[in-house]
């Protein structure tokens, strides 16, 4: 198998659509002439012309909004928004519509939209460029919130959005988009709902998602070699949230950690601490606990940056204070 | 913010660990990541370090306490903090300094009680602390959960204290007192390191024989009516020498290990091993082989005050090149030593007793004393230890050997 970046594996889900599908177009700031700023349509322009390749203004809730009305009346478009910061411009488009009009019209209206965006923090681009708000979203009824954390689940997820009738938040993660890893080179689809056991083990669950899943994956080899075995979930999407991947692995290991970039008051795993705490009280052998962002807007200082998001070396001390 | 500073686990099979010294005092400053404490585990001296900044406000163990692992042992706290109920929640217990006599604890009751070093079940506010999965094993299986040690985070109880419960060969319910370690002394602890060493790497020989005292009794009282109270031979001082004058000629027996190399020594430092009330000494009387019997009776009188003042040289404790050990003051008929590393033999004296022996054709009352040859196999045989052994039988039943 071919070992390819993050961000190619985006892009040959992408080229897949446009060519396979007339439906499909692409919108956005700069994903055009510019090539995408993250560089995910570079020579798209280029390879399928403007009437597939749209460059937009910088007016977010615009862009989103003209998606949901193409996507209304028959097309597939996919909303590049940059970043998921610049999304909060246009939360209203997704929330207030795209997420609820299949509901008010009865089921009448689909919305196939995919918005894509980046998420995360890491890259000192400072505090209103390093969110990781994928809970504010997973907490919409009628929407889907997708978080690739590997180049497979990029390609294989990103094609299983294009396949859904109704709004799909597909948010990438700043810090990924150079990874590489196993990918076939056919089309293959994966499906929402469903979480990866990442790596197997005995002691300690860590659940983690897109970026979060490799600081959890990384303790989890330190771990190792101190004879403590922890099983790593992949989460792949939050809605649907695969809860009997996450229920029977800490049927399992009976101790459970969730891993995320997310600010921890209100975020993700609180709703995933609050499910196994309801569903598998008996399983548990302590408390599930969280490691999570600082609770500070992200700091652009380097050092700082790095002090506010949960490291390996954090994850390893809550692991060996619960085992 | 009140941080609880709690025994850390050090490896998958530590259960608890002992409090060597603490590097802050109670109302310190202190960094997150500086020491704080050192413990000790059955394997390894510690350095603990504090996980948050703050005033080092309590200290919840002693120096020498022994704390299961998860057990809080200070508070980290703003200076005003409340951390008053912490006052009698600590779950430290104190270690057992009450001392285990020396020669009888191999023989004392499994019983003993060593409720000292038991922790309590973890409680708070009345309710037993256990995980919920450690509770509904325990209901599964009929397991009470009082009876059990928590060894998760604070004392908690869980699931693999009440799995290890469910394989214990003891009913479940049984008291924790009964399966709870015995805290011990350094003494203890040098002790047990080195007679297991001892039978780990020595594989020891045992040879006995009779050796009848009647004479040695006799010319012994009889030097005693002559001499100064401070050189009245005793028993044992008339076996030292004879034991020293038998290695001068059975310069096999000693042998002392140099790591892994056995070293024929010249002198011969005969130990003398002493009970203590905690513990156990055998320091050596050194240079016995050079020493005449009042010389020696003087030197072991000194050396008995001083082991059990605590006045002993280094050379006395690490120099000896064989051992004695005698319990004839307390009756014992026959006594079978562990050899001390790095010696490589031991003599085992029991009690001298009147019994009917065969003396010049006749049966008659004779004052016999049983003694037991241990030795490194690996240095000498049996046919070299009987001999040694005769010798220092053919002294002692001719005491004036011992004088000539």
């Amino acid at each position: 198998m071919p070992e390819i970046t993050y961000r190619e594996a985006l892009r040959q889900t992408l080229r897949y659509q446009l060519r396979h599908d007339e439906r499909v177009f692409l919108m956005g700031e700069d994903i055009g002439a510019y090539g995408g700023s993250y560089a995910v349509t570079k020579g798209f322009l280029h390879e399928f012309g403007e009437r597939r390749v749209k460059d937009t203004p910088i007016a977010e809730s615009v862009v989103v909004g003209a998606g949901i009305g193409a996507a209304m009346a028959g097309l597939k478009p996919m909303v590049e928004l940059m970043t998921i910061n610049f999304s909060l411009l246009a939360i209203d488009q997704i929330v207030n519509n795209a997420s609820k009009l299949y509901y008010m019209s009865n089921g009448q209206i689909n919305v196939p939209i995919v918005i894509r965006m980046a998420g995360g923090a890491g890259s000192q681009l400072g505090a209103q460029h390093s969110q990781s708000l994928e809970s504010w979203y997973a907490h919409v009824p009628g929407l889907k919130v997708v978080v690739p954390a590997t180049p497979y689940d990029a390609k294989g997820l990103l094609m299983t959005a294009f396949d859904d009738e109704n709004p799909v938040i597909f948010i990438e993660h700043t810090a990924l988009y150079t990874s590489k890893g196993e990918v076939p080179e056919e089309a293959y689809r994966l499906p929402f709902g469903k979480a990866e056991v990442f790596r197997e083990g005995t002691d300690v669950t860590l659940i983690g998602y897109s970026g979060s899943l490799h600081q959890a994956a990384r303790a989890a080899d330190q771990l190792a070699a101190d004879g403590i075995s922890c099983e790593v979930l992949n989460l792949r999407t939050l809605r649907p949230l695969d809860t009997d991947a996450i229920l029977a692995s800490v049927r399992k290991t009976n101790r459970a950690i969730v891993v995320e970039d997310d600010w921890q008051f209100g975020g993700f795993g609180a709703e995933i601490a609050a499910i196994i705490q309801e569903r598998a009280f008996d399983d548990l052998d302590g408390p599930v606990l969280r490691c999570s962002g600082a609770d500070v807007p992200t700091p652009y200082n380097g050092a700082l940056e790095q002090a506010a998001l949960p490291q390996e070396t954090d994850i390893i001390r809550m692991v060996r204070g619960m085992v | 913010m009140i941080s609880e500073v709690v025994m850390p686990q050090m490896g998958a099979d530590m259960v608890e660990g002992t409090i060597l010294a603490w590097r802050k005092q109670e109302g310190d400053a202190v960094e997150r990541g500086e020491i704080i404490a050192e413990i000790e585990t059955d394997k390894a001296n510690v350095e603990i370090e504090a996980f948050e900044s703050g005033i080092f406000r309590k200290t919840l163990a002693q120096e020498g306490d022994i704390v299961p692992v998860g057990g809080i042992i200070a508070l980290i706290a703003a200076a005003n903090d409340d951390v008053s109920a912490y006052a009698t929640a600590t779950p430290a217990a104190p270690a057992a300094a009450a001392p285990v006599p020396a020669m009888a604890a191999a023989v004392a009751p499994a019983s003993t009680p060593a409720a000292s070093a038991v922790a309590a079940p973890p409680r708070e506010n009345g309710r037993l602390r256990a995980s919920p999965v450690a509770r509904r094993i325990a209901d599964e299986r009929g397991i009470d959960l009082s009876g059990l040690h928590g060894s998760g985070p604070d004392g908690r109880i869980i699931k693999r204290d009440v799995e290890a419960a469910a394989t214990a060969p003891a009913p479940a319910a049984a008291p924790p007192a009964a399966a709870a370690p015995i805290g011990a002394s350094k003494m203890r602890q040098a002790i047990a390191r080195r007679m297991a060493q001892s039978k780990r790497e020595a594989p020891h020989y045992y040879l006995t024989v009779d050796i009848d005292m009647t004479d040695a009794a006799a010319f012994r009282k009889q030097a005693n009516t002559a001499l100064s109270a401070d050189q009245r031979i005793s028993v044992n001082d008339l076996i030292v020498r004879a034991c020293a004058l038998a290695l001068q000629r059975h310069p096999a027996f000693n042998v002392t290990f140099e790591g892994d190399h056995p070293v024929r020594r010249d002198a011969q430092h005969v130990c003398i091993a002493i009970a203590l009330d905690d513990g156990l000494i055998a320091p050596a009387l050194l240079d016995a082989g050079r020493k005449t019997l009042a010389e020696i009776a003087v030197a072991s009188k000194d050396l008995v005050a001083r082991a059990k003042g605590g006045l002993l040289r280094p050379d006395e404790i690490t120099a000896g090149t064989f051992s004695t050990t005698n319990l004839g003051a307390y009756g014992i008929e026959a006594l079978i030593g562990i050899i001390q590393p790095p010696q490589t033999a031991i003599l085992g004296i029991g009690s001298v007793m009147p019994q009917p022996a065969v003396h010049d054709g006749a049966v008659a009352v004779r004052d016999v004393m049983k003694v037991a040859l241990s030795a490194d196999h690996r240095i000498t045989d049996g046919a070299q230890g009987a001999q040694f052994l005769a010798e220092i039988k053919r002294l002692l039943e001719h005491p004036l050997l011992l004088v000539l």
